[in-house]
């Protein structure tokens, strides 16, 4: 009876008290250097306002809506709905219905984030994109919140900058 | 029998005592001390330029894995969210202090709670300094 009483104190202490921020949350570490590399490019033009521009129009093409613009510390942030339904989970959770197991929930849509930064460096600017998703699932719980990091996503919106600065009509 | 009643009064009323926070305590974070919690928060530069150090702060949340809010120049103002299983947001203000430095202000939730706790913020304002070139000083 003692024993189960102890336990039970320290399971409400241990719920209740469960607010740790993780330790490395607010230090830089060697990763932060390789994503800055990763998700930065150097433009050779001192023309702040107009790339701006050409990445609002970029993050248009994209499907982003924009939410907040501040021309003069260079920034843009914007955001979109979109589906996370995947077919693999989607199989997952009819066999685990079929199986008798009830119904599972699954991922439904996704929050996509992007904000472009701007930064004048000499007679170049630096241009830094970052990404980052919330997913729900279909009983409304958030299943994924994350920064995304694969390097394939930064070549992608870069290649496609570089092409909407040439679709300006060589203006950089 | 009596005694395991009295010991269930004692924990339900152990339980009621710390989940007892008014709506208006947790509207105006009335538990924390308000002086206490401005010398975490706040830290002094030596420079007067404000732009150049919003430029700086935003640079900082991007290499600490935040994802940019807003920003505002004219109030000094930049809010980010860092997403990694959880939710960090966190709002940095800048405005000057007298005639030579200006004051850096930043205050974070993790999730659904303030942070408090001086570590973190020091954190922050060491990665900051780093990028500021500058000492950031403890404000009185």
């Amino acid at each position: 009876m003692k024993k189960i009483l102890v336990l039970f104190i320290v399971c409400v202490f241990l719920t209740t008290g469960c607010r740790g921020l993780p330790k490395d949350a607010l230090t830089l570490n060697p990763k932060s250097l390789e994503e800055r590399q990763m998700q930065t490019r150097k433009y050779e033009t001192t023309n702040e306002g107009n790339i701006l521009m050409i990445c609002s129009g970029l993050l248009q093409d994209m499907g982003f809506n924009l939410d907040e613009t501040e021309t003069n510390l260079g920034l843009i942030t914007s955001s979109k709905m979109r589906s996370a339904e995947n077919a693999g989970q989607i199989a997952g959770a009819i066999l685990i219905a079929i199986l008798g197991g009830g119904s599972t929930p699954v991922d439904k849509e996704q929050k996509m984030r992007a904000s472009v930064i701007t930064r004048p460096m000499g007679d170049y600017i630096l241009v830094r994109v970052t990404f980052q998703r919330i997913v729900w699932n279909t009983n409304g719980q958030v299943t994924k919140s994350e920064s995304l990091i694969d390097p394939a996503i930064y070549q992608e919106f870069f290649s496609k900058l570089s092409k909407a600065i040439f679709l300006e009509g060589h203006k950089i | 029998m009596k005694n395991k009643f009295k010991l269930i009064l004692i924990l339900f009323l152990f339980v009621s005592v710390v989940g007892c926070t008014s709506t208006q305590q947790h509207l105006l974070d009335s538990k924390s001390s308000q002086v206490q919690l401005r010398s975490i928060q706040t830290r002094s530069f030596d420079t007067t330029d404000k732009a150049k150090t919003l430029r700086t702060i935003m640079s900082t949340l991007q290499d600490l894995g935040f994802v940019l809010d807003k920003a505002d120049v004219t109030l000094g103002t930049v809010s980010a969210t860092k997403l990694k299983g959880y939710a960090l947001r966190i709002t940095v203000t800048v405005r000057p202090r007298g005639e030579t430095q200006l004051l850096v202000r930043a205050n974070a939730q993790y999730n659904i709670h303030p942070v408090t706790d001086p570590a973190p913020y020091q954190q922050f304002f060491t990665s900051l300094e780093k990028a500021m070139f500058l000492t950031a000083h403890q404000v009185d």
